[in-house]
């Protein structure tokens, strides 16, 4: 099997997070089918550096859908039409001969841009220091079940741990919310009992830095979940709710 | 005050004021329905409300939910529209309820119809008695004898029958009534799942069972409501 496409690109170029950005048209020819997206980037990146023009620039680390540095926003989706994968597992054997390929950065009050297609998330960052953490010293590796925690609690908290902090959800949300992020980082804690001791403290805490930094209020339309790579589920951010809900009632 | 301040504590304030007005509507719809049964049985209904100082406040308190439900709404829609000041170019793919990308639009229909349906009913009832204007009540008992419809003699304002009767009797009045219905319907069933996982009575074995009820729920009030209109404009046949 070795296809290739012909394929148009309309690709959001920005110099600086002050300057204004507009679509650029490439033409890319004979890309294999067996590429990955972000070879496919690669690919025209190389041709632009040959022409003397500036290469797009994109994010990207560990491409296998883990580290969650790959965004962009592809034909209006958040890591492309595939389910339950980052845009370094999307292959080109996705598209058609022919297709014109919108690629857009996240765009949310959130994650300003930086340049081209790669945006700041350092947001996500500022949320988890405002609490997404345990700060009481746990030791050494327990031995296994010295604390014993159910089975399917264990695995609702491994679920929420596998968010990649991507941002996909911010990306798909109409509102450019971030609650399915917190509510994954508030949950994969809030379900242990490493994590039960801070909980309320976290939840306030968390919350009050998500709103600071402009992201929107969700109203649970569910595209976070239906676009998150890990496939983290909107049950997340009932729990979320639920231990806000509860911490200020308390106080 | 964090529920003003905070992006859950706001959305608490539209889930809890939602959920009284499915409650009033939950209500309202189960008197309506009184009117398919008897005409005398549903006037006795609107005669024990009339203007009696507990409808009153009960119509306060309504207006407060309403008012609340809506300025909140609207808060919300012009913050979650500044929370991505670029748009994208294009438009999203994701598949979504098409009711929750819309709840703002519906919510804007619902009122604008309730405003009709004010005019028709409680301008007519409950409030000549609460201004005491005698014109307005002459007005409406003029509407309650051109109605023709007989049951036992009570004041006009309080002829709840003859005014369904009267108001259902044009065919475009009804059809208004239904596309707010339906528009109520899109909104219930998105409303009051949400409603619920919003207060965070909600998990992963329980999400596609609210789904469900509110579904359901939300069809049983449509349609209870519907068919007092069939009903009203069936009674001129």
């Amino acid at each position: 099997m070795d296809n290739t496409i012909n394929i148009t690109l309309k690709v959001w170029r920005q110099r600086g997070p002050k300057e204004p950005g507009k679509f650029e048209t490439y033409e890319l020819k004979n890309i294999s089918t067996e590429s990955s997206f972000l070879e496919m980037l690669d690919v025209l990146n190389e041709q632009l550096v040959q022409k003397h023009e500036e290469p797009v620039v994109f994010d990207h680390d560990c491409r296998e859908g883990i580290c969650g540095m790959c965004s962009l926003y592809i034909n209006g989706q958040p890591h492309g039409k595939d389910a339950a994968v980052t845009t370094c597992q999307l292959h080109m054997r996705r598209f058609n001969d022919g297709d014109t390929i919108t690629i857009e950065p996240w765009r949310s009050a959130g994650f300003p841009i930086i340049r081209d297609l790669m945006v700041d998330r350092t947001a996500f960052d500022k949320i988890m220091q405002a609490g997404g953490y345990v700060s009481v010293n746990t030791g050494g590796i327990p031995d296994a079940n010295a604390i014993a925690i159910a089975k399917p609690i264990a695995d609702e908290a491994m679920d929420a741990a596998s968010c990649i902090g991507c941002g996909a959800c911010v990306a798909a949300c109409k509102n450019g919310s971030a609650m399915l992020f917190v509510s994954a980082k508030v949950s994969q804690l809030a379900l242990l009992p490493q994590g039960k001791v801070e909980a309320a403290k976290r939840v306030k805490a968390m919350i009050a830095k998500m709103d600071e930094l402009g992201f929107g209020n969700c109203t649970n339309t569910g595209a976070c979940e239906a676009e998150c790579p890990k496939s983290v589920s909107i049950s997340n951010i009932a729990r979320l709710n639920r231990e806000y809900l509860c911490a200020k009632f308390k106080d | 005050m964090w529920l003003t301040n905070s992006s859950v504590g706001r959305k608490l304030v539209m889930s809890i004021s939602g959920i009284f007005l499915v409650l009033f509507l939950t209500f309202h719809m189960s008197m309506n329905l009184v009117a398919i049964i008897s005409a005398d049985a549903y006037n006795a209904v609107c005669g024990f409300l009339g203007s009696n100082w507990y409808a009153v406040a009960g119509t306060a308190v309504l207006v407060a939910g309403v008012l609340v439900h809506f300025v909140m709404a609207a808060v919300l829609t012009a913050q979650n529209k500044n929370a991505r000041p670029v748009k994208y170019e294009v438009s999203s793919k994701t598949d979504v309820e098409w009711s929750s990308k819309n709840m703002f639009v519906l919510g804007l229909v619902i009122i604008g119809i309730l405003c009709f349906h004010l005019i028709h009913f409680w301008a007519k009832m409950m409030l000549p008695e609460l201004i005491g204007s005698e014109d307005m009540i002459k007005e409406t008992a003029a509407i309650v004898a051109q109605s023709g419809l007989e049951c036992k003699e009570v004041e006009a304002t309080q002829n709840g029958a003859a005014l369904i009767r009267f108001t259902f009797s044009q065919w475009w009045v009804c059809l208004i009534y239904l596309a707010w219905l339906c528009a109520l319907w899109f909104h219930l069933t998105h409303g009051i799942w949400s409603a619920l996982h919003t207060v965070g009575m909600n998990n992963k074995v329980w999400m596609s069972r609210i789904k469900c009820i509110s579904m359901i729920f939300a069809t049983i009030i449509c349609l209870g409501f519907a068919a007092v209109v069939v009903f009203g404009y069936c009674s001129n046949l």
